[in-house]
């Protein structure tokens, strides 16, 4: 007894930090991070959740194999308020974090790539242009009806001749007396067949030949946007090209709040951060899902997880999922905060695309024979992974970004 | 009608309770906790008779640790109007008589024509708190309500009961406990979520109310479910005979 009490008395003394035991280990959520999220953050994060595994994945075995676009996730995804998680209240969006638009993301991408896409095009590159470089009117206008899912919105930057050097495009915005008149056309632009809504990127003449954003309606003569087939990847959300010939508008379709590449990179950086989380639900998925799959099934008399190498492969995974959502929160905070840099983003997105493809890569793999069927779902995320590891900035052009702002010399050209 | 919704924070379903090393009770640092799966569905049907314009008001009321503040929170986005709070100190386990009698305070309060609950919370199956706060009060109690129709001055609620349903009428102001097939619950909406931080929330303590929550139970002992054994094939129907009759004693 005396012994013991003796033992006792010495670790009362020890500061809870100083005690022998550690605390338990968490697989699912290896450094807490739950406990970095506040209330607020928690609870969109489970309705976010709650909505995509019960409405969107029952849904998109078929939807992709079969390549459909349900225009009604728009109408539902606003309904629960995920579209303009970012934009205030008064113009229909939720007025919350970064850190929230983050999490929403990667419920959303857990389900599949191709939903988060339609949902990060709509708030980030659709409705955080408006209301960033938009008129008052414009807000009024298009924001609490893209909120809720009633306008589908579309970003046209990329053309035919012109991906990973924007400043190349050719569309170009000639000025008449009351506006503009555009010409050119766009390619690989997310929702734009099914689109009310057009954000196009051009050079206008009157104003030296810079930037210009402008928003167009659907409907427009000389105005189109033909789906383009034959995609073997994010099947789930519909692709077009957007065709602009003698589009006349008027003076108000002009964003008049930006000038410069800085207006479409205000959108992308922060669809970039959306990415940067999204990508990291579609790994989750697969690292889970390989995890259960080792459990479940037995070859030469044991589960395939009782293996050193499969066992090997799933320490890889978690730690890479586990340092991508540590360094997704940093940034999202730092945004939050109005201290965020886009090279930080180039870092998150970049890395968080690789390692995420690389996770459903493995996972694949480790499900044998049975990866390759759509039931087990792994290969639905692998091949979707290879499209968001190359859109909103490729894997090597963020590679270029860091360069330039590590050493200071540009090595794009 | 004012309804009086009893929502518990308890462990969230999908997660396995552990039990504590020393065998004093479940293992709760860093487990994910939700609001009690019986206590949304009680609440999602107080949300439905106020869209039906049956009810005016509703208001959920949570007894626990500070915490269960996230949970009045999620009923507050899922639509209640305000909150109450009866705060314990940590690791309190306050027990049904306890909870029961706090709650008849807050319902002299309050006064609402309706109190609804789940049956049951799924921490420790008490299924003890509705029927303790009925008796208190002297209210008339439906328990395991899958159906409900107000009216005026009477509920008509059909109940799961062993063998099939049974309806009856209670005079209001009553108890009411759900079921599981009451309803399917709503999921809250993002911006419901943000209004829900603007909705009152008041915080008592016990002592507020001169309730006297220690416990009167002890627990002796938290043990984790036995593990369930492997099974033997048999090679037989005699064989599968001798075994149920000489093993498994079934004849």
């Amino acid at each position: 007894m005396n012994v013991k009490g003796n033992v006792m008395m010495a670790e009362t003394k020890l500061k809870p930090k100083d005690m022998p035991d550690l605390s338990r280990f968490d697989w699912e959520d290896a450094f807490r991070l739950d406990g970095q999220l506040t209330e607020e953050e928690r609870m969109l994060r489970d309705a976010a959740r709650a909505y995509a595994q019960e409405k969107l994945q029952p849904r998109v075995i078929a939807a992709y194999r079969d390549e459909i676009t349900d225009p009604a996730i728009f109408r539902e995804m606003g309904g629960m308020g995920l579209l303009g998680v970012t934009v205030p209240e008064e113009y229909g969006g939720v007025g919350a974090s970064y850190v929230s638009y983050g999490l929403v993301a990667r419920e959303i991408e857990r389900v599949d790539s191709g939903y988060r896409s339609m949902m990060s095009v709509q708030s980030s590159l659709v409705m955080y242009p408006i209301y960033a470089y938009g008129s008052e009117d414009h807000r009024r206008k298009y924001l609490p009806k893209l909120a809720s899912g009633e306008w589908i919105g579309c970003f046209g930057l990329t053309e035919p001749d012109a991906g990973s050097d924007p400043a190349g495009m050719k569309t170009v915005a000639k000025k008449t007396a009351t506006g503009y008149v555009l010409n050119g056309s766009k390619t690989w632009i997310s929702n734009a067949p099914i689109a009310d809504v057009f954000i196009v990127w051009a050079k206008s003449e009157a104003h030296d030949g810079k930037i210009r954003g402008f928003v167009l309606d659907k409907g427009l003569k000389g105005l189109s946007a033909p789906k383009i087939g034959g995609k073997l990847s994010l099947r789930a959300s519909i692709t077009g090209e957007i065709v602009l010939q003698d589009v006349v508008v008027g003076e108000e379709a002009l964003l008049p709040g930006v000038e410069g590449l800085k207006g479409p990179f205000g959108c992308l950086n922060r669809a970039r951060y959306g990415i940067a989380w999204g990508v990291l639900g579609a790994a989750e998925f697969c690292f889970q899902a390989a995890r259960q799959y080792g459990l479940d099934r037995k070859q030469f008399g044991k589960p395939l997880a009782g293996t050193q190498i499969y066992q090997l492969k799933l320490a890889n995974m978690l730690t890479e999922l586990s340092l991508g959502l540590q360094a997704s929160l940093r940034v999202g905070r730092l945004l939050d905060e109005a201290n965020a840099a886009p090279e930080m983003i180039s870092i998150v997105k970049r890395n968080n695309c690789g390692k995420a493809l690389e996770i459903a890569r493995l996972a694949r793999d480790m499900h044998g024979g049975n990866g390759i069927h759509e039931e087990f779902q792994v290969i639905r995320h692998m091949v979707n992974l290879e499209t968001v590891n190359t859109y909103e900035g490729t894997h090597d052009v963020h590679a270029l970004i860091l360069g330039r702002a590590i050493t200071g010399i540009q090595a794009f050209c | 009608m004012k309804i009086l919704v009893l929502v518990k924070r308890v462990i969230d379903y999908n997660v396995k309770a552990r039990v504590k090393s020393d065998g004093s009770g479940i293992d709760l640092a860093n487990v994910k906790m939700s609001m009690n799966p019986f206590d949304e569905i009680a609440l999602e049907e107080a949300v439905r008779l106020k869209e039906k314009g049956v009810a005016t008001e509703i208001v959920a009321v949570s007894i626990g640790v500070k915490q269960a503040q996230e949970t009045l929170r999620s009923a507050l986005a899922l639509g209640a109007d305000r909150a109450i709070l009866v705060e314990a100190e940590p690791g309190t386990d306050i027990e049904p008589l306890a909870v029961a009698k706090l709650l008849a305070k807050i319902v002299e309060t309050e006064k609402p024509g309706l109190v609804l609950a789940g049956k049951q919370a799924i921490d420790n199956d008490m299924n003890a708190t509705g029927q303790m706060l009925a008796a208190l009060l002297g209210w008339g109690q439906a328990t395991f309500a899958s159906a409900i129709t107000v009216e005026k001055d009477f509920a008509d609620v059909t109940r799961e009961v062993d063998g099939g349903l049974q309806t009856i009428r209670v005079k209001l102001p009553a108890i009411i406990t759900a079921d599981l097939r009451l309803n399917e619950p709503r999921y809250a909406s993002l911006p419901n979520i943000m209004k829900a931080k603007k909705k009152p929330l008041e915080e008592k303590t016990a002592a507020d109310y001169g309730i006297d929550v220690t416990p009167r139970l002890v627990v002796l002992r938290t043990d984790e479910p036995a593990v369930r054994k492997a099974g033997v094939k048999v090679g037989s129907v005699d064989e599968l005979i001798v075994k149920l009759k000489h093993e498994a004693g079934v004849f």
